[in-house]
C-alpha cells in the first residue's frame, strides 16, 4: 500500500479495471480492517436488526419467532388492546409537557444565568448534577417525597396544614404530572446548558445594536437571539424527543405503571410483552410502532438539515 | 471621572469622591428589582434541584420510628449508619438478601470493560474516518448517527438472538458488547469531530515517513488526544453504570447491575419497606456518577455536550 498517495480517496487517476479494483476493495486495507466494528454494527444492528423485527411483527410468533405471515394482526390487536392505546396517549401527553416544560425552563434558566450573575458556576453545578443520576435513582427517590402517607404530603399534613394534597402518584388521573416533576428534575439542566451554550454564541455586537435601537430586551431575545439559535434549539429537540420516546427506566422505578395502568408507556409495553407476557409479535408490533414515530419525527428534521443540499459539508 | 459624572448625571455619591477614586464604568447597585427577580427564580429551581439530595441523605440516616414519625424535612435527631450497612451488606431484593454490594460488584465488572473496549473502538473509528477515508465511509457514519435515534426496544430481541446463538447471553461479556454496539454512535462523532480539529499535517508528514495506519494511531493520534478520552471517559462511565435496560435483559441473574438491584430492593422487596434502607441504596447506587459529576467539573458539561455538537 505504500504506492496510494498521502490523501486518501482522490489518488492518482490509473483508471481501467484493475485500478477500480483495487480503488475499491484493496485501498486503505488497514483502515477498513478497523472499521468492521462500526460497519458490522451499522449493518448487523442498526439495518438488520430493525428489519428483522419490522418483518417479524407481521408474524404470530408467540414464545419463540414463527415465520406464519399473519399481516397487519398484530397491529390491530395491539390497537384494539386498551394497555397500548393508554400508553401512546400517555408518550403523548408527558411528551408534549415534558418537552414544552424542559425548554421552557431550560431557556429561562440559561437566559438568567447569562444576566452575568454571581455564583454561575455553583448555579449550573446544582442545576446539572440531577442529569449525571441514573433514572432509577431519579425516580426511587422522586417515589419516596411523592409518597402519600409519609412524604411530602404526610409531611404537610402533620405540621397542621391538613387540606394539603400531593397524591399525584397513586392518583390515575395525576399520575403523569408526578412523572414530568421527576423526568423536569433530570432533564431541566442539560437543557439550560444547551441553550446557554447558544446564548453565549450570540455576538455581543447584536446586544449593542439592539440597545442603541431602544429595542427592549424580551423582544431582542424573541425576534433576534431565538431565530439565531436555531441550531441549538433543533438539537435540543431532537435530544428531548428522542429522550421521550424511550422513556421506560423513570416509569419503572416511580410508578411501575400504575396505579393500573394509568401511567404505562410504550417501551414498558414493548419490554413487558417480549420478556414477560411471552408474545414476541406484540412486541415486535409495538416496537415497529416506536421506530415508526421516530422516524415521523427525525425524517422532516434530517431533511430540513441535510436534504437541500444533498450532502453535508 | 468627569465622563461619567456627566452621563450619571442626578447620582449624588459619583460627585462625592473627586480623589483618584474607581475608574471605569459605575457599579450597579447590587439589590436591583430585577437582580432580585433574576435571584429569586434562580434560587426556587435551586430548591427544586437540591431538595431530593437533601431528603434522600437525611431519611437515610434516621431510623424507621423516626420515619414513621412523618416529616420528611426534620434531620435526623441522631444519625444512624444501620441503614447503610443494611442497605449494603443485607437489604432482600425479593429474591436474595445480599445487599447492594454483589450488584455494585457487577457494576464495576460491566462498566470497566465495558468503557475501554466502546472508547478504544470509537476512537479508532473516528480516526479511520477523518484521516483513512475510504468509499462509503460517511455512509457508514451517517447511518450510525442516524441508527442513534432507533429506540433501544426495536432492536433489544434480535439482539438477544445473536447474543444467544453466540452463546454468550446472560453472561458480562453480551452485556459488555451491547454497550459497545449502542455507545458507537456518539463516542465515534465524538473523536471524529476531534480529530478532525487537529493539524492534518502532522497525519500527512508521518504519512510521508512511511509510517502506518496503526503507528500513527497509537504514536501521534493518541498522544495528542487526552483530553477527548477523558470527555469520552466520563460520558461512558456515567453512562454504563446508569443503564437499566441492557443490565435487565442481557446480563443475567447472576450479573445483575446496581441499578436494576437497586430497583429491586426497593420495589419488589416483600414486607413493610424500610424507607431508610431504600435511600441509602438510593445514594450509593449514584454515588459514583454524583462522584464522577463533581470531581470532573466542566469536562462533564463538554461530555454531555458532546451530543449537540454536530459533525
Amino acid at each position: 500500500m505504500a504506492d496510494t498517495a498521502v490523501d486518501t480517496g482522490r489518488g492518482a487517476g490509473n483508471t481501467g479495471r484493475r485500478g477500480f479494483l483495487r480503488k475499491t476493495f484493496l485501498h486503505n486495507v488497514p483502515a477498513k480492517i478497523a472499521a468492521l466494528p462500526m460497519m458490522a454494527t451499522v449493518l448487523v444492528v442498526f439495518i438488520g436488526c430493525t428489519i428483522w423485527t419490522v418483518y417479524y411483527s407481521f408474524t404470530n410468533s408467540r414464545l419463540l419467532p414463527s415465520g406464519d405471515f399473519i399481516g397487519f394482526e398484530q397491529y390491530e390487536r395491539l390497537f384494539g388492546t386498551s394497555r397500548w392505546n393508554v400508553s401512546v396517549w400517555n408518550l403523548v401527553t408527558y411528551g408534549a409537557m415534558s418537552l414544552v416544560f424542559t425548554l421552557g425552563f431550560g431557556f429561562l434558566l440559561a437566559v438568567l444565568m447569562d444576566q452575568k450573575i454571581r455564583f454561575e458556576s455553583a448555579f449550573r453545578t446544582i442545576m446539572l448534577y440531577p442529569f449525571a443520576l441514573s433514572f432509577i435513582v431519579t425516580g426511587l427517590v422522586w417515589q419516596w417525597i411523592m409518597n402519600p402517607t409519609l412524604g411530602l404530603q404526610g409531611t404537610m399534613r402533620n405540621l397542621g396544614w391538613e387540606s394539603f394534597t400531593f397524591d399525584w402518584i397513586a392518583n390515575p388521573r395525576m399520575v403523569l404530572f408526578a412523572l414530568l416533576i421527576a423526568g423536569l428534575w433530570q432533564g431541566v439542566g442539560f437543557c439550560m446548558v444547551l441553550m446557554l451554550a447558544g446564548l453565549r454564541g450570540v455576538d455581543e455586537e447584536i446586544w449593542k445594536a439592539a440597545r442603541v435601537d431602544g429595542i427592549p430586551t424580551w423582544r431582542t431575545y424573541i425576534s433576534v437571539v431565538i431565530p439565531m439559535m436555531r441550531g441549538v434549539l433543533v438539537t435540543a429537540v431532537v435530544l428531548i424527543g428522542s429522550g421521550i420516546v424511550r422513556l421506560y427506566d423513570l416509569v419503572v422505578a416511580l410508578t411501575n405503571g400504575g396505579p393500573g395502568i394509568s401511567s404505562e408507556v410504550p417501551a414498558k409495553y414493548v419490554y413487558n410483552y417480549m420478556f414477560g407476557a411471552g408474545n414476541i409479535g406484540q412486541g415486535l408490533a409495538a416496537a415497529t410502532m416506536m421506530l415508526l414515530t421516530v422516524l415521523i419525527i427525525m425524517v422532516p428534521w434530517a431533511y430540513l438539515e441535510f436534504g437541500g443540499k444533498g450532502r453535508r459539508s | 471621572m468627569s465622563q461619567t459624572a456627566t452621563m450619571t448625571g442626578p447620582a449624588p455619591d459619583t460627585h462625592t469622591k473627586v480623589e483618584s477614586g474607581p475608574r471605569g464604568p459605575r457599579p450597579k447597585p447590587f439589590f436591583t428589582p430585577q437582580k432580585i427577580i433574576i435571584y429569586s427564580i434562580l434560587v426556587f429551581f435551586t430548591l427544586y434541584f437540591l431538595f431530593p439530595l437533601y431528603v434522600m441523605l437525611v431519611t437515610s440516616f434516621k431510623t424507621m420510628p423516626e420515619i414513621r414519625f412523618g416529616n420528611i424535612f426534620a434531620l435526623p435527631s441522631q444519625i444512624s449508619f444501620d441503614a447503610w450497612v443494611k442497605a449494603w451488606t443485607s437489604a432482600c431484593t425479593g429474591l436474595t438478601c445480599e445487599g447492594l454490594a454483589p450488584g455494585f460488584w457487577n457494576s464495576v465488572k460491566i462498566t470497566i470493560p465495558s468503557t475501554i473496549v466502546s472508547i478504544f473502538i470509537a476512537a479508532v473509528n473516528g480516526y479511520a474516518l477523518v484521516n483513512w477515508r475510504f468509499k462509503g465511509s460517511e455512509i457508514f457514519f451517517s447511518i450510525l448517527i442516524f441508527g442513534s435515534f432507533i429506540p433501544y426496544q426495536v432492536m433489544l430481541y434480535p439482539l438477544v438472538m445473536i447474543t444467544r446463538e453466540l452463546g454468550i447471553f446472560g453472561t458480562l461479556q453480551a452485556v459488555i458488547l451491547i454497550h459497545t454496539i449502542f455507545g458507537m454512535p456518539i463516542l465515534t462523532l465524538l473523536f471524529r469531530n476531534y480529530f478532525a480539529s487537529l493539524p492534518q499535517e502532522l497525519f500527512k508528514a508521518a504519512r510521508v515517513d512511511g509510517a502506518g495506519f496503526w503507528r500513527i494511531f497509537f504514536e501521534i493520534m493518541l498522544p495528542m488526544s487526552l483530553p477527548i478520552f477523558v470527555v469520552a471517559l466520563i460520558l461512558q462511565v456515567t453512562g454504563i453504570w446508569n443503564d437499566f435496560l441492557f443490565g435487565v435483559v442481557f446480563a443475567g441473574t447472576q450479573n445483575l447491575p446496581m441499578t436494576v438491584q437497586l430497583n429491586n430492593i426497593v420495589n419488589s422487596a416483600q414486607g413493610t419497606p424500610e424507607y431508610n434502607v431504600n435511600m441509602a441504596a438510593t445514594v450509593l447506587t449514584g454515588l459514583v456518577p454524583l462522584i464522577i459529576y463533581f470531581v470532573s467539573g466542566k469536562l462533564f458539561v463538554r461530555g454531555v455536550a458532546a451530543g449537540a455538537v454536530k459533525g
